[in-house]
């Protein structure tokens, strides 16, 4: 029977090493059924978040052969398997254990952003066109995966100046909410840190639900800050059309 | 002992799912104290994963549809042994729990004319699913988790809660250990809301995640509560097949509300055979057995199932209608479902079974436990139609919020206290696994649950196979006894799993121990040596499981009676 050889890093805060593995190949098997191999027959005691295995409810990333990845999506089948695999926790976060790392700032962060805000009033007739540019935001599994790689936070450390790609999408799509009235332009510029983003893009490549962040999200609401910055009335006419 | 975190609220619930968010955000709104915690992180309950949509008679597509039909279809999915009060207050309502969502933020798919929009599903008269493609369940989570942190609870994620405890009679408390440290933690509460999910986990194929291992069905047994139904567990007639390693996962009955055909081996549309007038969107009980049965009989297809196929819907309105099938057969399977049929084969799904609520509060037969969502009982009798568990998360964890402050109101805050000794053994019986050098391997016991549940007590059933199978869980359990881990205490999944084997080998006994009373056949429950309904006997009663001195006890209660202006809903033929 031909094997994978599994190299995972094994520590916490205090450091660690990476282990290897030899595990059994069966066909369509993915990371996350290695790691599930590696607990059930060699370390019980292997740290491991998931939940659906269907890449539905992001809980299970890691960095896959130092790609930041869902590791019940990534079929072994498609790694050169000549070599060892490679599984880190993701970057970004600090390490709790193993694959397990700590993203509490993101909830924290999210606690931040003003919530969808209906007028009193509202008519709730919304039309499919409307609503789809939200609904694409609305698709993110909250994985952290272009959190972990937008270079703002994985290689500067600024998780007290900018919110992260996340987030904006999270903002864009209460912003382009169609019954939507508050106003997160400020907050935008200041808290969030939107003016960091340099659109590198590596957000929009990682994201496992194939959101375009940068384009769809980031971009739009860089206009829609700079249309206010230098003309105040286009913010209140673009408010005022989306109602 | 070790010292331990206290945290005190009114109101603790157990679960973050859509009925868990949806009773702290009632309950916090109510002014209450509320701490929800959870054992992953907020937004990952099974919740998330629901796919198909959201049912309530909001009457958008098809105008006909009203509660009457609702309610009228969930007591037939549910072969009438629902409890007819719950359905009868879930159909009322469920639309407004749903446009309220809206209101909250989520965005659902939409009629031409702005409207909700609403989707075919198996046993519903007409077009009532609200949905959101195939990703309703996120649409539902997010809106919760978004309305549910600005609501002024308290969360704690990756906290799992393994002992209730009760200052006499009443509820006073839950214990458990931060998953991360492995340290243990109080939550003193007047009252406490149980949404904990279901039990897949005691099923090898199943469409359920590690969290399903019937938590909440067991803290409610220990506690004193009746569970009711517990042979009713739904195996949802499409999980995946191939390969391997995706078996179980499931596919959702979209696919067949939207118009997807079954056949067999032979090129035949078998369903004509077991349901010519429904077809493909008879009851989940059916049309699972139906595929069990073609396989059985030697048609199924290359991997043992049958096919599914709605590419004949053309390829832009599949991708659009069910992106994420799209994408899991893609990735998963290299099978493009806009050319090529899928393989598909019944997956442990949801399980009717629970614990015994009163439908107008959601309390359990303990003062202040409370219990909502997949781990009560009653709602949908001996077979759940689908879209009816997201609904019922909304109308019954709102009613739990309400009912939980109501009560929590009545009680004074020093009443109430907390049995030291209870603790400490509830410390001890965490800790065992670390003293036995030579016990065995949690995982493998695991494994060996899931394979006896599959071959003992699976879709069909008879007398002889229940029962090994209880004997081989008396086995099971006796060699749980002693388990062996390694490694410390901080985030161990080994020893996570002690704790939930244990609560899985209780449930899994209810299951099996019901399965073997109820001499008939009804929804989900498919005794071969009992083929037929025995309306006269077992068609009048529910079944009970209670603790009694330490031990399983297992009896049957007479049905709550209908009334007859609902029984000539259920009669009537409703349309
Ligand atoms: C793949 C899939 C698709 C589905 N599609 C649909 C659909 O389209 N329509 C529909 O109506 N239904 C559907 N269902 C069923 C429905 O999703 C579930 O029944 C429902 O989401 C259960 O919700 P809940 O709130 O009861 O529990 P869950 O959402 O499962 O939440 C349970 C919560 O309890 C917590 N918990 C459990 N034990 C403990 C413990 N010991 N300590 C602390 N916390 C604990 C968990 O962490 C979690 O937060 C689907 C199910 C699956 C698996
Ligand atoms: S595009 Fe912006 S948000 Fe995305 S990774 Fe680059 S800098 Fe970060
Ligand atoms: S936007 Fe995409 S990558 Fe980022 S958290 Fe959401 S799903 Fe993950
Ligand atoms: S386990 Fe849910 S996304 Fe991987």
């Amino acid at each position: 029977m031909s094997v994978a050889r599994m190299r995972v890093y094994r520590g916490d805060s205090e450091g660690g090493r990476e282990m290897e593995y030899e595990v059994p190949l069966e066909e369509g098997m993915v990371v996350l059924d290695a790691l599930h191999f590696i607990q059930a027959n060699y370390d019980g005691d292997l740290a491991v978040r998931w939940n659906c295995k269907a890449a539905k409810c992001g809980s299970c990333s890691a960095e896959v052969n130092g790609m930041p990845s869902l590791t019940c999506k990534i079929r072994l089948d498609t790694l050169p398997l000549h070599q060892p695999i490679t599984v880190y926790p993701i970057k970004t976060f600090p390490i709790i254990k193993d694959l397990v790392t700590d993203v509490s700032w993101n909830y924290e962060v999210r606690k931040k952003i003003q919530p969808f805000t209906p007028a009193p009033d509202t008519d709730w007739t919304m039309y499919q066109e409307d609503v789809e540019r939200s609904q694409e935001f609305r698709k993110c599994i909250e994985c952290f995966l272009c959190q972990d790689v937008c270079h703002i936070l994985r290689n500067h450390d600024k998780k007290n100046e900018f919110f992260g790609p996340r987030m904006m999408i999270k903002m864009a799509e209460f912003e382009m909410h169609p019954l939507d009235t508050a106003d997160r332009k400020e907050q935008l510029r200041g808290e969030a840190g939107l003016g960091y983003c340099n659109i590198t893009k590596c957000c929009t490549e990682v994201c496992p639900e194939g959101i375009h962040i940068t384009d769809n999200a980031i971009i739009p609401l860089k206009e829609r800050v700079v249309d206010t910055y230098f003309d105040p009335l286009s913010w209140i006419f673009s408010k005022f059309k989306k109602n | 002992m070790e010292k331990y975190e206290t945290h005190k609220h009114d109101i603790i619930v157990i679960g973050a799912g859509g009925a868990g968010l949806r009773a702290a955000i009632d309950a916090s709104a109510r002014g209450a104290s509320v701490g929800l915690v959870c054992k992953s992180l907020l937004g990952k309950a099974h919740t998330v994963m629901a796919e198909g949509g959201v049912a309530a008679a909001l009457a958008n597509v098809d105008t006909g549809d009203g509660w009457k039909t609702h309610f009228h279809d969930t007591m037939h999915g549910g072969k009438l042994l629902n409890n007819w009060r719950m359905a009868q207050i879930h159909a009322q309502e469920a639309p407004e729990r749903v446009e309220e969502l809206e209101h909250w933020g989520a965005l659902f798919d939409r009629t031409k004319e702005g409207k909700i929009n609403q989707r075919a599903f198996g046993g519903h008269t007409w077009k009532r699913l609200a949905h959101i493609g195939d990703r309703t369940g996120l649409e539902m989570i997010r809106t919760l988790q978004d309305r549910g942190i600005h609501s002024g609870m308290d969360v704690y994620m990756e906290c799992t809660i393994t002992h209730l405890l009760k200052d006499g009679e009443r509820i006073s408390g839950a214990f458990g250990y931060w998953r991360e440290s492995g340290r243990f933690v109080l939550f003193q509460a007047k009252a406490i809301i149980l949404a904990t999910g279901g039990i897949g986990k005691s099923y090898k194929v199943t469409s359920n995640s590690w969290e399903y291992t019937g938590d909440g069905h067991t803290l409610a047994y220990d506690a004193g509560a009746d569970l009711i139904d517990m042979e009713f567990v739904q195996f949802h007639p499409t999980g995946m097949v191939w390969p391997p390693s995706v078996k179980g996962i499931l596919v959702t009955e979209a696919v067949r509300g939207e118009g997807g055909i079954l056949t067999n081996r032979e090129g035949k549309r078998f369903m004509e055979k077991y349901d010519p007038e429904r077809m493909e969107l008879s009851t989940r009980d059916i049309v699972a057995r139906s595929i069990y049965t073609e396989v059985l009989e030697g048609r199924g297809s290359p991997h043992g199932g049958a096919f599914l196929d709605i590419s004949h819907r053309g390829g832009d309105y599949v991708k659009k209608k069910l992106p994420s099938m799209y994408h899991q057969f893609k990735e998963f399977a290299e099978i493009d479902i806009t050319k090529e049929p899928m393989e598909v084969f019944p997956t442990t799904h949801y399980v009717m079974g629970g614990v015994r609520v009163d439908a107008e509060t959601t309390v359990s037969t303990v003062p202040g436990l409370f219990a909502a969502g997949e781990v009560a009982g009653g709602m949908h009798g001996a077979n759940r139609l689908g879209g009816n568990s997201l609904s019922d998360l909304l109308v019954f964890g709102r009613r739990a919020g309400q009912g939980a402050t109501e009560y929590a109101n009545k009680i004074n805050d020093n009443s109430l206290s907390i049995d030291d000794a209870e603790i400490e053994k509830a410390v001890k019986e965490m800790l065992e696994p670390y003293e036995n050098p030579h016990g065995e391997n949690p995982y493998t016991i695991h494994q060996a649950l899931q394979e006896a549940m599959g071959e003992y007590v699976g879709v069909f059933r008879t007398h002889e196979k229940i029962s090994e199978g209880i004997e081989e869980l008396e086995i099971l359990k006796e060699r749980a006894v002693t388990l062996k881990i390694e490694g410390s205490r901080m985030f161990n999944p080994g020893w996570h799993l002690c704790k939930d084997l244990k609560s899985m080998l209780i449930v899994s006994e209810a299951i099996a121990r019901c399965a073997l009373q109820r001499e008939e056949s009804r929804g989900a429950h498919s005794r071969v040596d009992f083929p037929g309904y025995d309306d006269e006997k077992w068609g009048k009663v529910n079944s009970v499981i209670s603790k009694d001195n330490g031990n399983m006890k297992i009896s049957t209660s007479p049905l709550p009676q209908m009334p007859e202006e609902l029984k000539s809903i259920v009669d009537g033929g409703y349309k």
